[in-house]
C-alpha cells in the first residue's frame, strides 16, 4: 500500500491508505456478493438439471411454449442495457457528468422494456393457463411434469425480474448521485459497483435464455 | 478525454457486437437437431458470453489478483454444488 497521505476528500474513509484503496476494496465486496448470488442462483439451476434429466421430454414439450421472439428480444436489450452500463461506468471515470447520466437513462430505460416484455410474456402464460396450480393446463400426457418446468420457469425469471427491478433503482439512486456531482472522476465507485451488479443480472439472463426458451426446440 | 478510456470503449463495442453475434447463434443453432449436444453448444455459447461480459464489462481482465481469487473461488463452489450433486442425481440409472 502506498504510504502517501490520502488526498482530502468528502467520501474518503480514514481507514483506507488512499481513494485508490477505498475503491478497490469496495469493488472487492461487490465481488463476493456476486459470489452468494451465483451460488444462490446455482441452486435454482441445480434443480432445473436434475428434473430436466428427470423428464426431458415434458421440458421440451413445456419448453416449446415458451415465446421464443419475445426471450430472444429481451436477451438483445440485456446485452444492449450492459453495454450502456459499461459506457456509463466508462463516462463516470472520465469524470464525464453528462455522458454519464444519459448512460445511465438508456440502462434505465432498457430495464423497463425488458419488464414490459417479462410482464407480457406473464400476462399470456396466465391466458394459456400455464401458471402451476389448480387452473393449470396442458396436453395430458406431460401434465404434472410440465407443471414442474413451469414452477422453475416462473421462479428463475421472477427472482431475476426481481433482481432487475432492485437494479433499477440502484440506478435512480446512481442518478440522483451523478445529478448532484457526487460522482466525480476520482470517486466513481458506487458507479462502478453498480455495474457489477448490473452485469451479473445480464449474465443469469444469458444462461436462463437457452435453458427454458431453445430447449427443445428442434423437436418440431 | 484519455486514449485509455477511448480504448476501453471500443472494446465495450466489440464485447457488445459478439455477444449480438452469439445470441443469434445460439437461437439459429436450437431449430437443428444435434441430439445431447444441444445442450452443451447452448452451455458452451452461455459460458463464452458470460466470459466476455465479466472480463471486459466487469473489468475482470485488470482487476487485481484478490478480485480474480474471489471469482475462482466462487465458480469452484458452483462446481462442488452442481457435480457433486449431478454425481448422485445423474447417475442413480447406472445401477
Amino acid at each position: 500500500l502506498s504510504s502517501r497521505p490520502a488526498v482530502a476528500h468528502e467520501h474518503f474513509a480514514h481507514q483506507f491508505a488512499n481513494l485508490e484503496h477505498q475503491k478497490e476494496v469496495s469493488l472487492l465486496g461487490m465481488w463476493v456478493f456476486l459470489v452468494t448470488e451465483i451460488l444462490f442462483f446455482g441452486g435454482l439451476f441445480l434443480t432445473y438439471t436434475v428434473y430436466r434429466h428427470w423428464y426431458p421430454a415434458a421440458f421440451a414439450a413445456a419448453s416449446h411454449e415458451m415465446i421464443v421472439w419475445a426471450g430472444t428480444l429481451n436477451t438483445v436489450v440485456l446485452i444492449t442495457s450492459s453495454l450502456t452500463m459499461a459506457l456509463a461506468v466508462n463516462a463516470a471515470q472520465a469524470g464525464e457528468r453528462r455522458t454519464l447520466l444519459v448512460f445511465l437513462i438508456a440502462t434505465m430505460m432498457l430495464g423497463c422494456v425488458f419488464l414490459g416484455v417479462k410482464a407480457f410474456e406473464y400476462h399470456t402464460e396466465y391466458v394459456e393457463r400455464h401458471i402451476p396450480g389448480h387452473g393449470f393446463q396442458f396436453e395430458a400426457e406431460y401434465a404434472s411434469q410440465a407443471q414442474i418446468f413451469f414452477s422453475l420457469y416462473f421462479m428463475m425469471t421472477g427472482l431475476h425480474a426481481l433482481h432487475m427491478i432492485i437494479g433499477l433503482g440502484i440506478m435512480a439512486v446512481m442518478f440522483w448521485l451523478s445529478w448532484r456531482g457526487t460522482i466525480t472522476a476520482e470517486y466513481s465507485s458506487p458507479i462502478e459497483i453498480s455495474g457489477l451488479y448490473w452485469h451479473f443480472v445480464d449474465i443469469v439472463w444469458i444462461f436462463l435464455f437457452p435453458l427454458l426458451y431453445l430447449v427443445g426446440r428442434h423437436v418440431h | 478525454m484519455s486514449t485509455e478510456h477511448a480504448a476501453s470503449r471500443r472494446s465495450y463495442y466489440t464485447v457488445f457486437l459478439v455477444l449480438l453475434a452469439c445470441t443469434f447463434l445460439t437461437w439459429w443453432v436450437a431449430y437443428f437437431d444435434l441430439g445431447p449436444l444441444n445442450t452443451l453448444v447452448a452451455l458452451g455459447i452461455a459460458i463464452f458470453k458470460a466470459t466476455l461480459v465479466v472480463l471486459i464489462f466487469m473489468h475482470a481482465r485488470s482487476s487485481p489478483r484478490l478480485t480474480w481469487i474471489v471469482i475462482v473461488a466462487g465458480l469452484f463452489w458452483l462446481g462442488i454444488l452442481l457435480v457433486l450433486t449431478a454425481s448422485d442425481y445423474l447417475t442413480r440409472s447406472w445401477v
